[in-house]
């Protein structure tokens, strides 16, 4: 299969992709229903788990762990896989991981691969740079398969073709493994599929999955699928090549006993993945490589305020339940993990191209609620709006509207005066006055009916009715008074 | 034969350079986990609920004579079976390919536990030359003991262990994929059905 490369997503910032995203309302509010599902999913697999908040809190002490002694642990893990036969590879970036991949492909002579899913290598932008060397790259879980015919990236990092319809799927289908045109029942879609890779399974030389988790204490890693793909992948050609970023490091095998209870219920709302697949070491006559990466991550560790993201497991619980992910779609992040942890990932990585992302964001704190290590992700959103504007990267119109918003919260007369001027102004302006291109509050809503008095005029008239009751009634308790109602 | 690589003391220095502070790490294999009253029913309902079935039978035979009243089953061309009481048609040790195993329409092998708040049974390629068998074939028959059906998942690792080269799987019900629009289609790569059977 001859794949152009994907597409790059020029450097646009999110409010404009957005904006392309939402424009088809109809299809806006199906890919918000489709996530929101997966959140209840989600919600009712977790309250069937007494002591999930427990779990959660376990989950983020041994991240916070693992993560600390890290350097340590990987060296373990090294030693102790290498023990077992495997290969341990390092890489300090994408390039050098991408470079290590083909370097395996070269010395064993071999061209065709059959890859599960891994965000990591689509962080490094593996397939472009492989089909560039002449190497056929299939991806073999559905969602992955679907993006990779369409020449598209992944939206989601669990549900990658989530924001694509079943016609169109039918549509690709007939297209590119000749499905009866204007079949779209999944069913028979994703049988055609299986039937069509099952070739590609066969025939692979190379099988290549990411990996959930590193086991330091053996030396082994497990890989969760529902498809089966990634053990078909890894157990049919004799070269199995793992890729991990430096963060999937846990210090023991009963650690999982934590993270398999979190993961999939997170993630999509079942009890376990139908598959959680523990590897160690190759198979007899068999080569397994390890590719351990950094790209950055050690960047991230090395910040006070940010070290924290890497505890994430990729469930992608962050996602489902985001109010602007769930209406501004994957793409719109133009990252390889979108929604909120992508938010604080990428401009760690690129702070210029992804400046914007943080500003993605309501501050609800739905992220941090459902995250299942415990990632106080709406507040480290926060924090790198802070940053980013102190690095001046964000546009001038929004420093510039900040820095009048700042000293106008400073400075008492100017608020009143502000307030007084708004109440009068929105009531008796023309409509083509307030809804101006330039009140960015103004695009596709309407702004509330101001009040007739500022809040300020509200309370003195409150608090002086009150004192009004209280001498009146001077035994009235003070709990009770404190609510601010005459009575 | 370690790759010489510069990467590896950079990427370890730099780690190094920034101390974090550490924690202890928790105990997770004791504590006051989800346990049920009846855990087989606990077990048997959560794999319906992921499109497998379990059923609790009294001895091997009856899951002999239980699986030759399915025409599927006594129809099958290719059984590869680990169970002795449960004949099969395919030797494992004449294969040299794993790749020859695709056309097997049914696997038969013992789990070593199952757990019941998930419904994972755990496998392991100790006594499989194939690993590949778990996942190739259309149709997984597991069987395991009464006394091997577990609470939760601390239960379970507290038995996983590995002590060299090998491979283990917690599997649960039958492949699936919801990555058409989010509805869900059995049978994605690996088996197209499972069967779990406890026995005494």
């Amino acid at each position: 299969m001859a794949l152009a490369t994907l597409p790059v997503l020029k450097s646009q910032d999110h409010p404009t992709l957005a904006n392309v995203f939402a424009a088809d309302e109809e299809r806006a509010h199906w890919h918000d229903g489709a996530l929101w599902f997966v959140r209840q999913k989600r919600d009712r697999q977790a309250n069937s788990v007494p002591e999930w908040e427990h779990l959660r809190e376990l989950a983020s002490q041994i991240k916070e762990h693992a993560i600390a002694n890290v350097a340590d642990y990987l060296e373990k893990f090294e030693s102790n896989a290498s023990a077992l036969g495997a290969v341990v590879h390092w890489a300090a970036d994408a390039k050098e991981h991408n470079e290590i991949v083909l370097k395996i492909l070269k010395e064993n002579q071999v061209s065709r691969i059959a890859k599960s899913k891994s965000m990591l290598t689509e962080e490094c932008h593996l397939n472009p740079y492989l089909e560039k060397n002449g190497i056929e790259v299939v991806d073999t879980d559905l969602g992955e398969w679907i993006v990779q015919l369409r020449h598209e990236p992944p939206s989601h990092i669990v549900l990658p073709a989530i924001h694509i319809k079943r016609q169109e799927v039918g549509e690709t289908f007939h297209e590119h493994i000749g499905t009866p045109e204007g079949n779209s029942d999944p069913e028979f879609l994703a049988h055609a599929a299986r039937n069509h890779l099952r070739q590609k399974f066969i025939s692979a030389e190379v099988g290549i999955t990411g990996v959930n988790f590193a086991i330091a204490e053996t030396g082994g890693f497990v890989v969760c699928t529902n498809e089966g793909n990634a053990d078909l992948g890894a157990s049919l050609p004799k070269i199995h090549i793992a890729c991990m970023g430096i963060e999937k490091i846990i210090p023991r095998i009963e650690d999982l006993s934590v993270f398999t209870r979190l993961l999939a219920r997170s993630a999509t709302g079942q009890p376990i993945t139908a598959y959680t697949s523990h590897f160690h070491g190759p198979r007899p006559g068999g080569q397994m490589h390890i590719i351990i990466v950094d790209n950055a991550r050690s960047d991230i560790r090395s910040s006070p305020d940010f070290h924290r993201s890497l505890h994430c497991i990729r469930c992608g619980a962050c996602m489902n339940t985001c109010p602007v992910y769930r209406r501004s779609g994957g793409h719109s992040y133009s990252n390889a993990v979108p929604g909120p942890i992508g938010s604080i990932l990428a401009p760690a990585l690129e702070p210029e191209k992804h400046y914007s992302l943080p500003y993605a964001c309501t501050l609800c704190g739905s992220c941090t609620d459902v995250c299942p290590v415990k990632i106080d992700i709406h507040h480290q959103l926060l924090t790198w709006r802070r940053e980013l504007a102190g690095k001046k990267i964000i546009p001038y119109s929004k420093r510039l509207a900040m820095k009048f918003t700042s000293v106008l919260l400073r400075n008492s007369w100017m608020y009143k005066l502000a307030g007084a001027v708004g109440r009068t102004g929105l009531r008796w302006s023309p409509r083509w006055v307030v809804y101006n291109p330039l009140n960015v509050w103004g695009k596709g809503r309407d702004l509330p009916e101001p009040p007739r008095e500022s809040f300020r005029a509200q309370f003195a008239k409150h608090k002086s009715e009150r004192h009004g009751v209280e001498d009146n009634h001077s035994s009235t308790s003070s709990s009770a008074s404190s609510n601010g109602k005459p009575h | 034969m370690q790759p010489i690589n510069a990467s590896r003391k950079s990427i370890l220095n730099k780690l190094r350079s920034q101390p974090l502070p550490s924690n202890p790490l928790p105990e997770v294999i004791h504590g006051d986990w989800l346990r049920y009253n009846n855990p087989i029913e606990q077990l048997g309902n959560v794999l319906r609920s992921v499109g497998a079935t379990c059923e609790s039978l009294t001895d091997m035979e009856s899951v002999r004579a239980k699986l030759q009243s399915y025409p599927e089953f006594s129809d099958a061309k290719r059984v590869l079976s680990q169970i002795p009481e449960i004949p099969g048609n395919v030797t494992l040790g004449n294969i040299d390919r794993p790749h020859d195993l695709e056309d097997v329409d049914f696997l038969i092998v013992r789990g070593e536990m199952a757990v019941a708040e998930n419904g994972a049974v755990w496998v392991t390629d100790k006594d499989l030359k194939h690993r590949v068998a778990y996942f190739i074939n259309q149709h997984l028959i597991m069987v395991v003991r009464k006394a091997d059906v577990l609470h939760n998942m601390h239960e379970a690792y507290a038995r996983v262990k590995f002590s060299g080269p090998g491979f283990g799987c917690f599997i649960s019900g039958p492949s699936k994929t919801a990555d058409i629009e989010q509805s869900l289609v059995i049978g994605a790569h690996g088996c197209r059905t499972m069967q779990l059977y406890i026995v005494d």
